[in-house]
């Protein structure tokens, strides 16, 4: 159990990321610094890096800082370490992996509890308690596992919160906070509350962010009682997310990363350099007025959405024939300078095409995949007419739009969504009829009414009696190279239908997939007995599984079970997943293009268009 | 009967009722909780005017300023133009003069414009005299009306007006094929942006 050792003591710290320069922080302005976030977010911290150990007791801190103002009130410290220390860490690790300037409040995570801290950082205060209960829990080994107390947490709020009190103490009980600001320190989002509210507290982590950055490192998280803290710098951007939902630190960082990827999809990378080029101070939040529901729409779903942990696309199952003819209907749809064609139903994947070329040079990322159904999925824009906007995807390139075509094919019901990508700004009335030839022969095949009888299927299905639940991601479905990461997974089922325990249940697979992916020691196999089930994760070259059981199921049980249900998605997989990524020609070829070089649809297509090429 | 089509574009600063407009007048509904549009939504309605059926081809732009350089794809070859502002809103008039502004220097030059003073209901928020609005418009040639697309005021008549202005001339082009058409409009903005 050397990894909940290990997480222990990392538990309270913020890690730096310390090049081979690593002069030591000036040990008093970081304090200063972390103790004016801390009247927003912490109690007071001590910061530790490796190369020296520089003691400093809080009041001198407190002096140090007009602005912590805030003498602990009642402070029963644990007598092993009353001060907070300031620890420089001068490991020259180039890698910036694992060093780390920590951050500890006078003891160990355990010691900290039992102190009732009442000082100064307000905001930790409440979710203290809340980290007292996590002691409830029966971990592995009898050790208590840092997510056991998921489902005692709020589960997110599902609608925006623009005009939260940022004083309340709601605003602070927030599983998850999400801030983006510049790297002059202006509120571009935050998740909760206004950003003009936060204006000073943005400006306070952006001093943090610059004061580390000044000795020539890089702050990566903060880590209290309850909190953790972790930032991401991207170019001009710096992203922060504050979270008491005790996931790691590594899966908290690839959840901003989405969000700046969010961001890039709107803006592309490209522009938002060239504008902090120009103008240091600029206010992005012009360019992103109107979107910050697209950006609260992500950070619900990958809250709530395991696609996003597992960087793998879920795609709704349908019997192979019937997604077949869908392919194909999309493929003989085609128009010059298209490249993707998508079809979405029920906010999963149905089918997707790509251009041949594309898919030879490249493929479309997971991460592209859930952006765009993200974006579908977020706006009701879509549901009026058929739109063109564009819109970059950031790990295909982070530099171009694309121009995307999206209708629905069923209004008003807005179920089955096309999408429709192409090069060519100009191209929306040669995409249109695309569309159109799509809907023609989708009423011709009835395909509308087969796909709303596609849903999702039931774990019961697999027959596999204590088998609750499961994520399974193979790395072996044919043609796998060069096509898109799926999963599959069933609907979550009782005991898992309310909010709450659905929350509860994914904090135990985001555990284990930490335990499995963990940077220090990762695992191949997990088997946790949990409080109210028993998760069992494995990881092989060739799928990455997580199961729930329920709790009494025994280990033998549970290897049984396993082989059945692999044996059972063996079979289903046809099903289950786009197994044959199918491929069109539209590259424009100018020189053939207008003189039938093409298939014959296509010429049949958009006549007056392709002379012009 | 002939048909027309008819290029019409909706312009103006985010929030003031573009979308809601186009909604009303090609559904006959109102959303209150719309969502911002994102890049252009695109629509048509068929209505009759004297004897003929204009098809307006309507593209309803987003107002967000992320999208503002699109908005030349959207005019270009656009019959009319409606800039829309809010009453209740100062800056989106100031917003409209800029767009009279642009359309001028860089959109075709017959387009007809016609403004829209949107959200007439909430006569008292009105930050925007009818009759400050009213000269401006008289001042440019444009047509002028206050609109509520949440109590449909004036919604059709705006496009009825823009079907009286359209030049009876541009018939003859217009009506022939619809691909040929499709082909024409698309090499007309190939060469203006080369």
């Amino acid at each position: 159990m050397e990894e909940d050792n290990h997480h222990d003591g990392e538990a309270q710290g913020v890690k730096i990321c310390d090049p081979p320069s690593g002069s030591n922080p000036s040990a008093d302005n970081l304090a200063t610094s972390l103790s004016l976030l801390g009247n927003h977010m912490f109690p007071d911290q001590v910061v530790r890096s490796d190369s020296g150990i520089i003691k400093r007791d809080r009041d001198e801190n407190v002096h140090l800082s007009d602005a912590t103002a805030e003498e602990p009130s009642q402070d029963p410290e644990p007598p092993s370490d009353p001060e907070p220390k300031v620890e420089t860490d001068d490991t020259q690790n180039p890698e910036c992996e694992k060093e780390s300037a920590q951050l500890t409040d006078g003891g160990t995570e355990g010691a900290a509890m039992d102190n009732g801290q009442s000082d100064s950082g307000e905001f930790v205060v409440t979710v203290l308690a809340k980290a007292k209960l996590e002691e409830q829990g029966l971990g592995v080994k009898g050790r208590s596992s840092p997510l056991l107390e998921a489902g005692i947490q709020e589960s997110p709020a599902f609608i925006s919160h623009r005009d939260e009190d940022v004083t309340a103490d709601s605003w602070r009980q927030h599983r998850k906070h999400v801030f983006v600001l510049s790297e002059a320190g202006k509120p571009i989002y935050s998740r909760y509350g206004s950003e003009e509210a936060l204006s000073s507290t943005m400006g306070v982590m952006m001093a943090l962010v610059s004061f580390v950055q000044s000795s020539d490192n890089i702050i990566r998280s903060v880590y209290s009682d309850g909190h953790t803290v972790v930032f991401l710098q991207k170019g001009p951007l710096v992203l922060v997310c504050v979270s008491s939902s005790r996931q790691s630190e590594q899966q908290l960082r690839g959840e901003l990363l989405y969000v700046y990827y969010q961001i890039i999809s709107m803006l592309t990378q490209a522009s938002i350099s060239r504008i902090f080029e120009h103008k240091k101070n600029y206010d992005l939040r012009r360019l992103l007025a109107g979107s910050e529901k697209i950006l609260d729409g992500l950070l619900n779903l990958v809250d709530s959405d395991p696609s996003f942990l597992l960087a793998a696309v879920h795609c709704l199952p349908l019997t192979s024939s019937l997604r077949d003819s869908l392919s194909q209907i999309l493929q003989k749809a085609i128009t010059p300078n298209l490249v993707f064609s998508i079809l979405i139903a029920k906010n999963q994947l149905l089918t997707i095409i790509q251009e041949k070329t594309v898919i030879e040079d490249t493929r479309l990322e997971p991460a592209d995949v859930h952006l765009l159904l993200n974006l579908i999925g977020a706006s009701s824009a879509f549901q009026a007419g058929e739109i063109w906007t564009p819109i970059c995807l950031p790990l295909f390139n982070p530099d171009c739009y694309f121009y995307a075509y999206i209708s629905y094919l069923d209004p008003p019901e807005c179920t089955v969504c096309l999408l429709l990508l192409s090069t060519d700004k100009e191209a929306f009335y040669a995409v249109a009829e695309c569309k159109r030839k799509i809907e023609e022969a989708m009423v011709a095949q009835n395909s509308l009414s087969l796909i709303a009888k596609a849903q999702s299927y039931s774990v019961s299905q697999v027959g596999v009696s204590d088998l609750r639940h499961f994520m399974y991601k193979p790395f072996d479905v044919p043609d796998n190279y060069r096509q898109l990461t799926q999963f599959t997974s069933p609907e979550m089922e009782a005991p898992y239908s309310s909010e709450e325990e659905k929350m509860r249940l994914l904090d135990l697979y985001r555990y284990m997939h930490s335990r499995i992916h963990s940077t220090s020691r990762p695992l191949k196999l997990i088997y946790h007995v949990a409080e109210r089930e028993t998760l069992l994760a494995w990881v092989t070259s060739k799928f990455e599984l997580y199961t729930c059981f329920s709790p009494l199921v025994t280990k033998t049980c549970a290897i049984t079970a396993i082989t059945k249900l692999l044996r059972w998605i063996k079979k289903e997989e046809d099903r289950l997943f786009i197994r044959y990524p199918a491929k069109y020609s539209t590259t424009p070829n100018p020189s053939k293009s207008s003189k039938g070089g093409k298939s014959d649809q296509q010429d049949s297509t958009d006549n007056g268009f392709l002379s012009l090429l | 009967m002939s048909l027309r089509e008819l290029k019409v574009c909706l312009l103006g600063d985010t929030g003031v009722g573009k979308s809601s407009i186009v909604w009303r007048f090609v559904e006959d509904s109102f959303d209150p909780n719309i969502n911002p549009t994102i890049g252009a939504s695109f629509m048509t309605k068929t209505v009759q005017y004297q004897n003929e059926l204009h098809k307006f081809l309507i593209w309803d732009t987003a107002g967000q300023e992320r999208f503002r350089a699109l908005a030349p794809m959207y005019y270009r070859g656009s019959a009319a133009a409606i800039i829309v502002y809010d009453i209740t809103k100062e800056d989106s008039f100031q917003t409209l003069k800029n767009w009279v502004k642009e359309l001028r220097q860089h959109g075709p030059p017959n387009i007809v414009v016609a403004i829209a003073g949107n959200k007439c209901d909430l006569t008292d928020a009105r930050e925007v005299p009818e009759k400050d609005a009213k000269d401006y418009a008289d001042s440019i040639h444009a047509i002028f009306v206050e609109t509520s697309a949440k109590n449909a005021i004036n919604i059709n008549e705006v496009f009825i007006e823009i079907s009286k202005r359209i030049p009876v001339v541009e018939a003859t082009g217009a009506s022939s094929g619809k691909g040929f058409k499709l082909g024409r409009q698309a090499s007309e903005s190939r060469r203006t942006c080369c």
